[in-house]
């Protein structure tokens, strides 16, 4: 019989170990997550990257070696991304109906998320190839990279900063709204799209179906947005 | 499932080759979605087809966010020294683009008429 170490070191290499232990972080990142009542800030990806960073720190396993295992859950990015086609044609009478605060808080939204993230980190004295990647992180991942890419950041960190963007709106999102009194599903849901991306999405179907397609809706507007609003706005901090 | 899926990988495709042909700046997943819209347009059947895969994933959307977050575990040293500084410009602007996103909405729905 093999001792623990060897077989240890048999899973641990191959993708099953790693996809298991991903869907299981995520399993108990929702239980907490419902334990808690559904609170905001018991968020069950960041439950569930916490339980994995530990987990991989203390087993000494590199990113490459669990990534193995967790690329076929992260694959399914792309399709999920089609997929909210579905929530945006059951929702197309809202959207024709809403255009105008469509645009107007499409604009709005992305500006504020590029000009304060770069204002706030300038006046810390942050400069060059940081504040550079600081300015595409609202939009969702593989457009931030890009345009971090070409306006001379580091796609690298830009991905980090997308991804803690994403956690953060996810989080705040709900007692923020509330404390504003909005009661509008589709200004919660659009706002959460277009500031946090694809995480305030999935934290936005949570919560409510229409807000969910209006989010999907505000990342994607975002996606294009941020493209044109990013290059032109860090000019004004270079 | 498996036509359902067959759709959502062939737009997700179809979209990559366009973004990468016409040199777009936008993902190809973003443009499959536009895709699948006008598929449920051409054909409204469609949407039978998709809605029960599309609604298994999109049901759990957060999980598949769960591998590039551990990616940025280890990348937090990278914030180096403006780490403060940095996460404090994130929590702000975040916390004024939904603020102002949504206050925006709800103003130009008011004076438009337009209640959901």
């Amino acid at each position: 019989m093999s001792d623990f170490t060897e077989i240890w070191s048999y899973l641990s290499q191959g993708p099953l170990l790693w996809l298991t232990a991903t869907l299981a972080a995520y399993a108990l990142g929702d239980a907490a997550f419902r334990a808690a009542g559904r609170r905001p800030f018991v968020n069950p990806v960041l439950v569930a990257v916490v339980l994995l960073g530990v987990v991989l720190w203390a087993t000494a396993t590199p990113y490459a070696t669990y990534f193995e295992g967790a690329q076929f859950v992260h694959f399914l990015l792309g399709p999920a991304t089609v997929a909210l086609a579905l929530p945006l044609w059951d929702n197309l009478a809202h959207v024709r109906r809403a255009a105008l605060p469509i645009a107007a808080a499409l604009l709005a939204g992305s500006a504020t998320a590029v000009v304060s993230a770069l204002g706030i980190a300038w006046a810390f004295g942050i400069r060059g190839e940081v504040l550079i990647s600081l300015a595409p992180k609202s939009a969702t991942a593989p457009v931030a990279l890009g345009i971090s890419d070409a306006i001379g950041g580091s796609p690298t960190l830009t991905a980090v900063l997308v991804i803690l963007t994403g956690i953060t709106g996810a989080i705040v999102a709900t007692p923020l709204l509330n404390l504003l009194g909005l009661t509008d599903w589709r200004a919660r849901g659009f706002a959460v799209g277009v500031a946090a991306h694809g995480i305030g999405t999935a934290r936005a179907f949570q919560v409510n179906p229409l807000a969910g397609a209006f989010a999907g809706l505000g990342m994607g507007l975002n996606a294009v947005l941020t493209a044109f609003l990013a290059p032109a706005l860090l000019r004004l901090f270079l | 499932m498996i036509p359902a899926l067959l759709t959502l990988l062939m737009c997700q495709l179809a979209g990559e080759a366009a973004a990468r042909a016409l040199a777009l700046p936008l993902p190809g997943p973003v443009l499959g979605m536009v895709l699948l819209l006008a598929g449920f347009a051409v054909f409204p059947r469609l949407v039978d087809v998709v809605r029960p895969v599309a609604q298994g994933i999109l049901g759990h959307l957060s999980l598949l966010f769960v591998p590039a977050g551990v990616g940025v575990v280890g990348h937090l040293g990278l914030l180096g020294q403006s780490g403060l500084p940095i996460l404090l410009a994130l929590l702000v602007s975040t916390v004024l683009a939904i603020a102002v996103g949504a206050l925006t909405f709800a103003a130009v729905a008011r004076w438009t008429g337009n209640t959901p």
